[in-house]
């Protein structure tokens, strides 16, 4: 369950509202909101990027964690498809760095200011983004090739 | 010296040097791009992917029914503790009630496998630093000599070596007789009468020492703003296990001790997996002990899988794997498939570690540090 | 030390399956203490290649633990002179034992060819063999066979270390029959 009093604290400084896991962010002031949940909240513990695609946005999930009061707290930034960007979280958590690298590299969202933001899990040379929705799962590429049909019956 | 010979010191400057991804000591297929002067590291930048197997995608197309196997080859030393915490997801999301019985069976399989998986990193330790052991592979034996004890009690267990697939949406496969339970026991204080030989060949060996202490030393600050996580994370001086903080299935009621060291080195992370495996000796004894009676499967029999279908929603679940959190986070739109589900990996998060560990080692350091995080590709890749 | 109710099973020193030389020899002539074979000279080359296939150090992924486990102690597969070389230029034979993703194909292609004559492929486990369940995901190469010629499959998913030893024998049996390998016959 996340902690009330921070969902409070963010709602009324960060324009925040209560999200299933946690808190929604808009990505305008998703920075500061991070930099106030290490430096006043006690979310000092980084634990997971990701995304998830709806049918009008993607949302871009940060998860921290206090350790005091063992308390996980899922930050969900919603962003347009026709806008992937983020302002980047390395530099406040660390950690961010690698799943913020995973998260493009699966999902498109570019990260604003991010140190080294290149494919984390697929060759650089690679086309698209595999978990979006739109993306056909038995892609060819390379050394994969195209998923043979099965023949009609005759 | 004759005048025609001129003496010509000449900086070589820095060197790129490819290490993996087939490499003997990089547990797997990572590649780290190391660039070098003389023998210290100047800088290292770690290439992942290369067991890139899209099981996240993967899990869009399939029904929940049929996932759970899917997950046991992600972190493939502990096959049970990836399927657990998908299981303990869908049951979150769909409110699926588990029997106690199976609750400690599940716990029970994980426990034997976080032994297993403690003596495979245990062997490619002594793999990694080599020659200071014996000859490297004595220690790798003697670890898999005990681990093989282990894997013959799961196939008896459950029909098979190593990917037991025992964790079921709302239960659990395969039942504890009295006859087995004994035999469990039995092999657990064999295991532990062999921890002090194993230790001796490792942390009580004075080379295995000088190569451990101090080496790759994580600070707590670093630790958190990395978010490393178990073994990693308690032996910088954390005492967070996921079993005691958000006890799940039967760790509630079971007696964990969490072995937690402040030093934060390679040494330190040795000594706190070495305790671990005693502990988890300790909670097979004690949960095969104290097994509660009744069923081990709450549902009626499934038979047709894609009948199976949660409600809309999101859910977190993690569980204390043998390499620390193994989170899912599971969104569902309703259906018979998993919206997206996300697997938060901990190797993924220990190996991210490395690049701040390596600069201004020496080359022979870059395996004790890797060996010591214990890194699984297949979990870091998923 | 360990339980006499767990033993560990010691393999018999021949194990069934296991090529012997006898049973090429043209003539066996048996004495107290020893015997004399007459041998083409190809079976005894193929029998000293057969009987030391050093395989490259390369594990992919689950397999990998468990072709560990085959070199470990209670399989030991070092009795069939099969020591591990990291570096392919000493290897003979390449036990591709994981699943093949597109990443790695060109690293295992540049591996096997940097293999010298003669040499062996062994596909150790369902990835390997056809991509297993993971067979249709975009990242992941549908067999082996894909990127590189191969001799024998082994099913399994991971198969166990008796597996690995039965495609080993299988491959020994191949190579004492003088079957063409699969990378002569690609050339």
């Amino acid at each position: 369950m996340p902690a009330v009093e921070v969902v409070e604290a963010l709602r009324t400084r960060f324009s925040a509202s209560a999200s299933p896991l946690g808190v929604a962010v808009p990505a305008a002031s998703l920075l500061e909101a991070a930099r106030a949940l290490r430096d006043a909240h006690g979310y000092r513990f980084y634990v997971l990027a990701s995304a998830t695609e709806r049918s009008e946005a993607i949302d871009l999930v940060h998860a921290v964690r206090n350790l005091d009061t063992n308390d996980t707290l899922f930050v969900t930034t919603p962003l347009a498809k026709t806008a992937l960007e983020a302002p980047s979280l390395a530099f406040v958590w660390s950690g961010a760095e690698w799943y913020e690298r995973e998260v493009f590299d699966l999902f498109g969202i570019r990260f604003a200011s991010h140190p080294d933001l290149r494919r984390i899990l697929l060759p650089d040379e690679y086309q698209g983004h595999p978990l979006r929705k739109e993306f056909p799962m038995d892609t060819p590429w390379g050394y994969r090739p195209a998923t043979p049909k099965p023949e009609a019956a005759s | 010296m004759s005048a025609g010979v001129e003496v010509v010191e000449r900086e070589f400057g820095e060197m790129a040097l490819n290490m993996g991804p087939q490499h003997p000591s990089t547990h797997g297929v990572l590649r780290l791009v190391l660039h070098l002067s003389g023998e210290t590291v100047l800088k290292a930048i770690p290439s992942i992917g290369y067991l890139h197997r899209g099981v996240e995608k993967l899990s869009e197309h399939l029904a929940y029914e049929q996932l759970a196997p899917v997950y046991e080859r992600d972190d493939y030393l502990a096959p049970s503790a990836n399927s657990l915490a998908y299981c303990l997801a869908v049951e979150k999301l769909g409110s699926i009630a588990v029997p106690r019985r199976a609750q400690w069976l599940r716990a029970f399989v994980c426990e034997w496998q976080r032994v297993a998986s403690h003596l495979v990193w245990l062997g490619t330790l002594g793999l990694d630093l080599g020659g200071a052991l014996g000859g490297g592979t004595t220690l790798y034996m003697y670890c898999f000599r005990e681990r093989e004890k282990i894997l013959d009690f799961l196939e008896d267990l459950t029909g098979t070596r190593y990917h037991t697939n025992v964790n079921l949406i709302g239960g659990c496969r395969y039942d504890l007789d009295a006859a087995r339970a004994a035999k469990s026991r039995a092999l657990s204080t064999g295991i532990e009468a062999a921890l002090p030989e194993l230790h001796a060949m490792a942390g009580g060996n004075a080379i295995f020492g000088a190569r451990t202490r101090g080496v790759g030393a994580i600070s707590k600050d670093l630790a958190l703003s990395v978010g490393v996580t178990g073994p990693v994370l308690r032996a910088s001086g954390v005492g967070y296990d996921v079993r005691k903080a958000m006890p799940y299935d039967a760790y509630g009621e079971l007696p964990l001790t969490i072995p937690t060291r402040s030093a934060g080195d390679a040494l330190a992370r040795y000594e706190v997996r070495f305790e671990e495996i005693s502990v988890a000796l300790a909670l097979v004894r004690a949960i095969g002990d104290g097994l509660p009676a009744g069923p081990i499967f709450s549902r009626k029999p499934i038979k047709n899988p894609k009948a199976t279908k949660l409600p809309a929603g999101e859910a977190y679940v993690a569980v204390e794997s043998p390499r620390g959190e193994l989170g899912i986070h599971l969104v569902s739109e309703g259906g018979a498939k998993p919206h997206r589900l996300k697997i938060n990996a901990p190797s993924f998060a220990n190996l991210q570690v490395v690049p701040h560990l390596l600069p201004g080692r020496l080359i022979a350091d870059v395996v004790a540090i890797l060996g010591s995080l214990d890194p699984v590709m297949g979990d870091v890749d998923r | 030390m360990s339980d006499a109710s767990l033993p560990i099973v010691n393999q018999p020193r021949a194990p069934e399956g296991a090529v012997r030389l006898e049973d090429f020899a043209e003539e066996v002539v048996r004495f107290p203490g020893g015997g004399i074979a007459t041998l083409r000279s190809d079976v005894l080359f193929h029998w000293a290649q057969k009987s030391s296939l050093w395989p490259l150090t390369f594990g992919l992924a689950c397999c990998a633990i468990e072709m560990m486990a085959a070199f470990a102690g209670r399989f030991d597969l070092d009795r069939f002179g099969m020591i591990l070389r990291p570096t392919p230029r000493q290897a003979d034979v390449m036990i591709v034992a994981g699943t093949v993703t597109i990443k790695m194909a060109p690293r295992i292609r540049t591996l096997y060819d940097q293999m010298a004559q003669p040499k062996w492929v062994i596909s150790m486990g369902s990835c390997a063999n056809s991509g297993d369940h993971y067979r249709n995901v975009y990242s992941v190469v549908p067999g082996v066979d894909h990127v590189i010629p191969v001799d024998v499959y082994v099913a399994g998913c991971p198969p166990t270390p008796e597996a690995l030893l039965e495609g080993i024998f299988a491959l020994q049996r191949k190579i004492m029959a003088g079957t063409e390998g699969a990378a002569d016959a690609r050339r």
